[in-house]
């Protein structure tokens, strides 16, 4: 019994809480992701950057707060800096609009256009960002390291194995949990929000029942930088920020918008989920976990890795093709926003 | 009347602007300039024929620039017969098992249509025997290949030819990845091509960083074969120091120049031969047809083409010149360096290049590679100058300015973003437009 439960603690340790955390991140991207992509019917690859430039806003804000001697107390300062970072990303996601997409939903530009011109912006936000704060690593989390200690686990519990709660792990997961909720809310229950969906299911019907569709376009971009502000800093609270690490994460976040069937909010949500934990399941060393619930002359050798460490992201864009070619339309297919 | 003579007009002032490095900056740094534009323009070539002749989104330009390059160590490098002692034939093995793993589960794939999920188990399942079967096999003799001298080798090696023929291999190499990959992902609509492209690209550079045995990862391969002279053979022959004499610069500078100044050469034919081979098939009847394709795939497939054939044609064609382009750029770096290849440089700014010189005109696509490998480089010391002297009226002690001067290198990213959305908003045809035929 206290083997199984040892057995339990070690993936609750490596894979649960650390998987909650990741997919939690890539959730919120992956929402933004598939909110523009309903509404504006492109595949943003600028999302990443408008993470990363989210993430910096936060960055140099809690510098600023930290310097002003402006604390959380126990937890990150950086959830102060949030609402700032979230204003400066949703300000800089309005003034492209503006200078950039209109003009191509006026002269109702192709989708492939679309893709080639957030190419553009991803390289100029990119640009900005390792402009105004540098290519280098950067690590911005105070406050306290942990909810629970590995240590205190084991006495509290008496088991052999230690469980870790991260500060920022816990804070990801609180804040997610927010503002999916609120989101979902959005969407379902205010006016706004259904008009969106209404845009989404079917333009020339909306426009025909009075719906403003610059209005809905402007809300839509509203959402998605504040998502990716917020994605953005709680992935840079949690691992640390590095501006060129975005345009990795902008693959798992596809993956995640595409499992789950694009333009499909939930599914975003459980596509973010079903990549962290395909990830970490896979490239987890069963070795210990084995031990305890095998009988001893049965005890692995090896690490009982079903792949290396290093393949880990690399996993989740195998996941993405065999979706594409599998199943296009997502494990979620059929519903839309 | 000024149209015809844009294109001659246009490459004038490149060459101008290159010039003006080698006399203001020198002449060995336009030379290295010189030698990456003609590398990366005949990649812009390969993605023209893709994206201009025929629409294709292709995004994966960095897979198989790097296939290219994995071809130039396996055939220049000399192979490593302790290490082929140890495990050559367990990983050969472990290939062999890939390969018949592949075709069962394509066969219980295509058997099974149309018998539920039954069909997503079974070759779900013949897909972890074989991996599980092929680990068995190869992983003893993968490490036992890895322990072999791994600060020096570590890996099979290649097969010691000449390194230029790893240029035709590097096309075959890449030719080969894109027909599996164009036979996958080219029913998908233009932005998941896109993205399947992208994720199969970076799925590529993982496996070079990671097994270690075929070219040792990201502990890199260096020393190269070249298929130029050493600078230290050129200074050591008479002939090369009277020329430095006669010139009345130093014998080191000299050979330095002379050997790019051969790459240079040899890059060039291969260019040549490509714009040669593109325009050829652009004014064919089969050039006609991609466009037709292009401009209407409807309609195409009612006149009888077949698309999916024609668009997995073009996808070889230009994949495997983007591969000839790869083992160029190895051969050039004389080292193989997996991490070293990036989305943004290699398949990104590759795009750029293509639509700022002009999509679906040969002459534009060069151009652009030209134009835009040009200020890549040469906008970090532009940047720089440009900041300095915007800021020339702040103290020099002042945080603003030495941030501002630290960070200047990074304007290239912004600056080729700004020109790309400014190209795509007021020129979308690029500097040489398509011909309308």
């Amino acid at each position: 019994m206290l083997d199984i439960l040892n057995a339990l603690t070690v993936i609750g340790n490596f894979v649960i809480i650390p998987g909650l955390a990741y997919g939690s991140q890539l959730a919120l991207g992956a929402l933004g992701v598939t909110l523009v992509y309903s509404v504006l019917r492109f595949s943003n690859f600028a999302h990443g950057e408008m993470m990363s430039f989210g993430a910096m806003l936060s960055v140099l804000v809690t510098f600023w707060l930290q310097g002003a001697g402006i604390g959380a107390g126990l937890l990150p300062t950086a959830l102060i800096a949030l609402p700032v970072s979230i204003l400066g990303t949703v300000l800089l996601c309005l003034l492209i609009d503006r200078l950039v997409y209109r003009y191509y939903r006026q002269t109702r530009a192709p989708n492939v256009t679309y893709l080639i011109v957030s190419i553009g912006v991803m390289f100029t936000i990119g640009g900005l960002v390792r402009f105004i704060i540098g290519p280098s690593d950067r690590i911005f989390t105070d406050g306290s390291r942990f909810i629970i200690k590995a240590r205190s686990f084991k006495e509290m519990t008496g088991l052999n194995e230690g469980l870790a709660i991260k500060m920022t792990q816990g804070v990801t997961l609180a804040t997610a949990i927010v503002i999916v909720i609120a989101v979902f809310w959005f969407l379902n229950k205010t006016r706004t929000g259904k008009s969106m969906r209404a845009y989404s299911d079917n333009e020339d019907l909306a426009l025909l029942s009075g719906i403003n569709p610059e209005r809905v376009v402007m809300i839509t971009w509203i959402i998605a930088a504040a998502l990716a502000a917020i994605a953005g800093t709680l992935y840079g609270l949690d691992k640390s920020f590095k501006p060129f690490t975005f345009l990795q994460l902008l693959l798992p976040i596809f993956a995640a918008a595409i499992v789950g069937g694009v333009g499909n909010p939930v599914g975003a949500i459980a596509g973010g989920f079903v990549i962290a934990f395909s990830e970490l399941f896979v490239t987890f060393a069963y070795k210990k976990v084995l031990t305890y619930l095998l009988p001893e002359s049965l005890a692995p050798e090896s690490l009982m890795q079903l792949l290396s460490t290093e393949y880990k992201i690399a996993l989740s864009f195998v996941i993405l093709v065999i979706v594409l070619l599998i199943r296009p339309t997502g494990l979620f297919s059929g519903k839309t926003l | 009347m000024m149209e015809q003579y844009r294109t001659p007009l246009m490459f004038a002032m490149m060459a101008a602007l290159l010039a003006i490095v080698g006399i203001f900056q020198s002449w060995n740094v336009a030379l290295t300039i010189v030698n990456l534009c003609l590398i990366s323009s005949i990649m812009t070539l390969g993605v023209n024929i893709q994206w201009g002749y025929a629409g294709l989104v292709n995004f994966g330009m960095m897979g198989f620039t790097a296939l290219g390059g994995l071809a130039a160590v396996l055939i220049a490098m000399p192979p490593v017969p302790d290490a082929w002692a140890a495990g050559g034939s367990g990983v050969m093995a472990g290939l062999a098992i890939i390969v018949v793993t592949a075709i069962v589960s394509l066969l219980i794939w295509k058997k099974l249509k149309g018998s539920g999920v039954k069909r997503y188990w079974l070759t779900a399942l013949s897909i972890i025997i074989g991996v599980v079967t092929m680990r068995l096999v190869a992983d003893p003799s993968i490490a036992a290949i890895e322990s072999v001298e791994s600060a020096r080798t570590g890996y099979l090696g290649g097969f010691g030819l000449p390194v230029t023929l790893s240029w035709i291999v590097g096309g075959f190499v890449a030719a080969g990845a894109a027909f599996v990959i164009g036979r996958i992902s080219l029913g998908l609509r233009s932005d998941y091509l896109a993205i399947a492209t992208l994720g199969i690209s970076e799925i590529v550079i993982y496996v070079l960083k990671n097994e270690d045995w075929l070219a040792r990862g990201v502990k890199n391969i260096n020393g190269l074969p070249r298929p130029v002279p050493y600078e230290i053979e050129l200074q050591e022959t008479p002939w090369v120091s009277q020329l430095a004499d006669m010139l009345g610069a130093s014998v080191v500078d000299v050979s330095t120049i002379m050997v790019k100044l051969s790459y240079a050469g040899l890059f060039t034919v291969v260019l040549l031969i490509f714009l040669w081979l593109s325009e050829v098939a652009l004014r064919s009847p089969w050039g006609r047809m991609m466009r037709a394709i292009r401009d209407n795939e409807v309609a195409a497939n009612a006149m009888g083409k077949h698309v999916t054939a024609r668009h997995l044609q073009v996808f070889i064609l230009g994949s495997a010149m983007v591969g000839v382009a790869g083992a160029m750029l190895t051969t050039l770096d004389g080292q193989f360096t997996p991490a070293s290849y990036q989305p943004l440089r290699f398949t990104f700014l590759i795009w750029v290049m293509v639509i700022v010189g002009g999509s679906g005109n040969n002459f534009g696509s060069v151009l652009g590679g030209f134009i835009v490998w040009f200020f890549w480089i040469e906008s970090e010391p532009l940047g720089l100058w440009f900041i300095s002297t915007i800021t020339a009226g702040l103290d020099d002690g002042s945080v603003l300015k030495t941030q501002l001067i630290e960070n200047a290198a990074h304007m290239r990213l912004m600056t080729m973003g700004i020109v790309l959305l400014v190209m795509l908003r007021f020129a979308p045809q690029g500097l040489l437009p398509e011909q309308k035929r």
